[in-house]
């Protein structure tokens, strides 16, 4: 005798046909699928546009960027607060110049908070003392007039850079900033160029209300220490980022004379780290609100193995009059499981235009950033079909199952 | 003489009820060839319908051995039985077992939707021609919830017929009808044999159905009681003629 294959196409129409012939039960029972997936579809789509929007801004700061501060140490006994810690030097930096591969721009930041005066104006700022290789790390560029010279730096000259913000606060008259003297803690200093603005940082931070000086100068002239705050540097790129940490590590450890078995004196932290950091949050976030719509969906498939149950015991009869004109317990199996599919993925087609229609209306009504993934949309589809053909089985495998003499009878 | 399409020799069916063994059918001989028009009877409890069961290739017997078509069923599996029942056999249910807000077309298709060998368009001119022969030709694409009770069992043997079976196994057939449409389906049966030479089986309990038949076996307690034949058909259509008018 010959053997006999399944015929898809036609145990797909007798599927349709089983459906159409209970529209409103099919849509119930798919309000479960299409809830899951639209939440499914609009969680992640949230939860990946803050990632996206807080990375986008993270990477504006300069996305190689990696800085080093001091760590905490003790100083006579005490345990001292890492800022009030005096251990990044002069020499470190020259060291960091000299030996470094890795690191393309290396810059001491020294920072200094105060009021800076022009005429009758005046505005609280802050100062930063840094050398020509700031602009490159944090993506700075001079819109008006020039960067101060390495020149400058050497002569600790008072001559300062400044922001878009501290521009508007002090020159109210619609003065050329450019060689003009501001004051800045009673030292005057002169205008030498201007930033382009950039405008707030992720956290809110106006990144124009700057103003910018040779690092000696704030040393020297301002703050009258010999120590920097922090040393900022960009790795060549992205790749080598990691490699340029160690190798900072290594050479501060040289500089600082430290012992194999002491603790580093300085903490290193590169832009990746921060990015991983601030991201985990709505990482965490994304995870949440998944599993909360994975748990929808659950609840949906579960409503599909429901109805499907009814409907194999309500067509009790008609299984047992397919098998006893031919229909196999595969033709039946089949019949079934493609019926749970077919309500599964067209519940999961609705859900993904839902979702992506909730999505776009989270981001023009609210103003939420959105962003969703080609691949949530195909997840979706994939754990639709999972979950018919999970849920439909054992409702199909049941039907399968059936003795036709005992389903011919069945009242 | 004709050929043989059933063969059923000694066969035997036990159920385990509990821890009681019930001997349905108790060892039960015949054969059936081809262009005759049989009537199974028997009471509740004979063993007619497990019998019915076996010759529809539902089951298997415990002991003896069926051969439908030449075919032994003995070391079938339930796949094959399948296939044998959707090539070899037409069945006509009691409750006529159509599928419900479906066309009539639709419904005789159905047996050829489980037979890869017949395309759309071949099941559907067959559907069609099966239907024009049970005489609803002007019925195609009525649903089946509506038409009468008649007409629902007119289909169900245009169903039974699309597949071009060897026998067409009827489980009390007019059970559910009308003393006038019974008489209609059976002279339709009647049809089918005399003038299409049809192998037709015929499971009743309603001994007045044995005149119409060209042959009768009666079961009793598993056993066969009588196997007649009857050279004296009476004719299901004169029968219909003469009962009295309805008054509509």
């Amino acid at each position: 005798m010959i053997k006999r294959y399944v015929n898809f196409s036609n145990l797909f129409k007798i599927a349709l046909r089983a459906l159409s012939n209970n529209k409103f039960r099919g849509f119930l029972t798919m309000l479960g699928i299409i809830i899951g997936v639209a939440s499914v579809i609009t969680m992640l789509a949230i939860g990946q546009g803050s990632k996206r929007s807080i990375q986008g801004s993270l990477s504006e700061m300069g996305s190689n960027m990696i800085f080093v501060e001091p760590g905490q140490g003790m100083m006579g006994g005490v345990r001292q607060d890492a800022s009030s810690m005096q251990t990044l030097k002069q020499a470190d930096y020259q060291a960091l110049v000299d030996q470094s591969e890795y690191l393309s721009d290396i810059t001491p930041i020294v920072s200094a908070a105060g009021q800076a005066i022009y005429g009758t104006n005046n505005t609280p700022t802050s100062m930063s003392g840094v050398n020509a290789s700031y602009l490159n790390i944090r993506k700075y560029t001079i819109a008006d007039g020039d960067m101060f010279t390495d020149q400058d730096i050497k002569a600790a000259a008072k001559v300062c850079v400044i922001g878009k913000t501290v521009v508007t606060n002090l020159f109210t008259n619609g003065e050329d900033p450019v060689g003009k003297v501001i004051r800045f803690k009673n030292i005057p200093m002169r205008v030498v160029g201007v930033l382009t603005e950039k405008g707030n940082n992720s956290m809110g931070q106006d990144q124009d209300d700057v103003v910018l000086a040779p690092y000696t100068t704030v040393m020297k002239r301002i703050s009258a220490i010999n120590y920097f705050n922090n040393i900022s540097a960009s790795a060549r790129s992205e790749a080598v980022s990691d490699s340029a940490q160690d190798e900072m590590e290594t050479i501060l450890r040289k500089s600082h004379k430290l012992a194999d078995d002491a603790d580093n004196d300085f903490r290193i932290r590169s832009q990746k780290e921060l990015l991983t950091m601030m991201t985990s949050t709505s990482d965490m976030m994304t995870v949440l609100l998944a599993a909360i719509a994975a748990i929808s969906l659950l609840v949906g498939g579960i409503g599909i193995m429901n109805i499907m149950y009814v409907s194999v015991t309500e067509r009790t009869r008609e299984i047992g009059l397919r098998m006893s004109i031919g229909a196999r317990g595969i033709d039946i199996l089949l019949q079934f499981l493609i019926e749970a599919i077919l309500i599964s993925v067209t519940g999961g087609v609705i859900g993904v235009i839902f979702g992506v229609g909730v999505s776009l209306l989270v981001k023009f009504a609210a103003g939420w950033p959105i962003f969703i993934q080609v691949y949530t949309v195909f997840l979706a589809f994939a754990v639709c079909t999972a979950t018919g053909i999970f849920f439909g089985w054992y409702p199909a495998r049941k039907a399968s199952n059936l003795d036709p003499i005992e389903a011919l009878r069945y009242e | 003489m004709a050929k043989n399409i059933i063969e059923a020799i000694n066969l035997k069916r036990n159920f385990i009820v509990g821890s009681e063994t019930v001997h349905a059918l108790r060892g039960v001989s015949f054969s059936i060839s081809a262009g005759e028009f049989v009537t199974i009877m028997g009471t509740s409890g004979s063993g007619k319908s497990t019998l019915l069961n076996l010759l529809g290739c539902l089951d298997t017997p415990s002991e003896g051995d069926y051969k439908l078509d030449g075919i032994s069923i003995k070391q079938m599996n339930k796949d094959e039985r399948a296939m044998l029942r959707n090539r070899k056999i037409g069945f006509v249910f009691q409750s006529y077992n159509l599928l419900p807000k479906t066309t009539a077309v639709e419904n005789v298709e159905l047996p050829l939707i489980y037979n890869n060998e017949v395309s759309a368009r071949e099941r559907k001119r067959k559907a069609i021609e099966s239907l024009k022969a049970v005489g609803l030709a002007d019925r195609l694409y009525h649903k089946s919830n509506q038409m009468s009770g008649g007409q629902q069992q007119r289909v169900a043997i245009a169903r039974a017929l699309v597949n071009e079976p060897v026998i067409i196994l009827a489980d009390e057939a007019t059970g559910n009808l009308d003393t006038r449409t019974s008489f209609e389906i059976l002279s339709l049966f009647q049809e089918l044999n005399q003038k299409e030479g049809r192998t037709i089986i015929f499971v009743t309990h309603n001994p007045e159905l044995a005149s119409f038949s060209s042959r009768n076996i009666v079961l009793r307690d598993g056993l066969v009681l009588e196997d007649t034949v009857n050279n004296n058909i009476a004719s299901a259509y004169e029968a219909l003629q003469k009962l009295p008018k309805l008054d509509d």
